[in-house]
């Protein structure tokens, strides 16, 4: 069967959308063979990610079960979890030119 | 299994039969495109280089050139020169005939003019196609094919999609005996440690890690976050956060195979099965690094729809975003929609996308051939225009 959000492994903390999910439903998401239901907060788009759990500021964000940068800001559970609170710990000559 | 495909005097099977009219430098790309419009079965390869540019580049272009010419599915080649650039016209020839093809050339400024050298290249050309029109295609197994992986325009279902499901196809071709070529070093950022551990040895995993810090560090030295370059502005409308998540995902088309050997951009590898080849991302760079490594057929996901093909090379176009596989027909020519529907297994998806595979190497036309979106050339350079 379809379903609504999908997170690749289990160690996860954030989901994928496999369609356009709304605000304030609830929507299950599989995690290999389990599913789980999670309450969406903001409106996601079809491919974009949310929060599955709390992410605290500073917090790694984990898909495929490897860190995939870090939240930038707290994100709450079913939040839009993209480039507004995530940054990328590669490729940062911005920090480098900081002497960060 | 097998395909259909011609035989070169080499021994290196194509999946096409066109005469090549190279450009050997962005000055002569006028007369070369002249030719190629005025002769069916022809094909001309376009680009920006080939004069005032350091020794090291000047190098690529001449080895470039020569993998380009030598692609099995060039069964000829017509060289376009102006005359004073620094591209070691002869050389490239020699280089090329030594796989017994027959390799012409046409010199601008020494035939006196535009007009003059197209249409002596018009006359060679048309010789040429009548000679390779006469040769056949022969049964050949999957060990004569050379993939080219590539993946663009990508979004959060590449990842989930049509990046593994390439990557089953990989794995097939390499346990038939066949090659498949691994480029986009820069999405190996955040994912390098895993790609490290499929090296066939340690060597081969450290010469992966270095690449990529190269690589980084090229990018890192212009004093700004790469987010917005890689992932691109597509990727990130597509869901893609950073470049460790595009990497992630890109990293999938490879399949489970080891990775036999690294090799600098363009160079025909000397080993058979899975193989990493340095090259950045943008279509134009590695199409033409793929094709000047000897692949005879490409593979390249998308997510968004990237409509890019290359002149001599098929490239097969595979997604599995529902929207793009619906509004982009006349690019798209594989659907993994299936998987994320969870209708298909990744198994099932990579055996259904070799059926299609063998036909293209057989003759049928992928989206991007028919549609004339072929135009995705150029030669990846490392230094400055000087």
């Amino acid at each position: 069967m379809k379903h609504d959000a999908i997170m690749i492994k289990a160690a996860d903390n954030v989901a994928t959308a496999l369609r356009d999910l709304e605000v304030g439903r609830a929507y299950e998401v599989s995690v290999g063979m389990e599913s789980r239901s999670i309450t969406i907060t903001e409106p996601i788009i079809y491919g974009h990610k949310f929060a599955a759990v709390e992410i605290a500021r500073g917090e790694d964000i984990i898909k495929y079960g490897e860190v995939i940068g870090r939240a930038t800001a707290d994100i709450p559970q079913g939040a839009h979890a993209h480039v507004q609170n995530i940054e990328s710990l590669r490729g940062r000559g911005d920090l480098k030119k900081k002497g960060e | 299994m097998e395909f259909f495909g011609y035989r070169r005097e080499d021994e290196a099977v194509g999946t096409r039969n066109y005469i090549g009219v190279l450009s050997t430098v962005i000055c002569a790309n006028e007369v070369a495109e002249n030719i190629s419009r005025q002769v069916m079965g022809t094909t001309a390869f376009l680009h920006h280089q080939g004069c005032c540019q350091t020794p090291v580049d000047i190098g690529r272009v001449n080895d470039a050139l020569t993998g380009l010419g030598k692609n099995p599915n060039l069964a000829a080649v017509l060289l376009v020169s102006l005359g004073c650039e620094s591209t070691d016209i002869k050389q490239v020839a020699d280089a090329i005939a030594e796989s017994g093809k027959r390799v012409e050339t046409s010199v601008i400024q020494e035939v006196g003019g535009a007009a003059k050298a197209a249409a002596q290249g018009i006359l060679l050309a048309q010789s040429m196609v009548a000679q390779a029109s006469e040769q056949r295609r022969e049964a050949f197994p999957l060990s004569e094919l050379v993939l080219g992986l590539k993946c663009g325009s990508s979004d959060t279902t590449s990842g989930l999609s049509s990046n593994p499901t390439l990557g089953v196809l990989s794995d097939l071709i390499v346990e038939a005996g066949g090659s498949s070529i691994l480029g986009e070093v820069t999405e190996f950022i955040g994912a390098e440690h895993l790609l490290a551990k499929h090296g066939k040895d340690e060597e081969t995993g450290r010469k992966i890690v270095d690449l990529v810090n190269k690589m980084e560090n090229r990018a890192m030295q212009m004093g700004f976050d790469i987010r917005g370059g890689q992932p691109t502005g597509g990727n990130i409308k597509g869901g893609l956060t950073t470049i460790e998540e595009k990497s992630l995902g890109a990293i999938a088309k490879a399949g489970d195979a080891p990775i036999q050997a690294v090799y600098e951009y363009g160079v025909k590898p000397d080993v058979k099965g899975l193989v990493v080849m340095d090259s950045p991302g943008r279509e134009p760079e590695i199409l033409t690094g793929l094709a000047a490594a000897g692949a005879n057929v490409i593979a390249f996901t998308t997510g968004l729809g990237a409509p890019q093909g290359f002149p001599f090379v098929p490239v097969i176009k595979l997604t599995g975003n529902e929207n793009t596989w619906k509004n982009l027909q006349d690019h798209m020519d594989f659907s993994v929609v299936s998987i994320m529907e969870g209708t298909e297994t990744l198994e099932e998806a990579g055996k259904r996308l070799l059926l299609d595979l063998v036909k293209v190497a057989s003759g049928k036309l992928t989206k991007a051939e028919i549609s004339g979106y072929t135009s995705s050339m150029d030669i990846y350079m490392v230094g400055p225009v000087i």
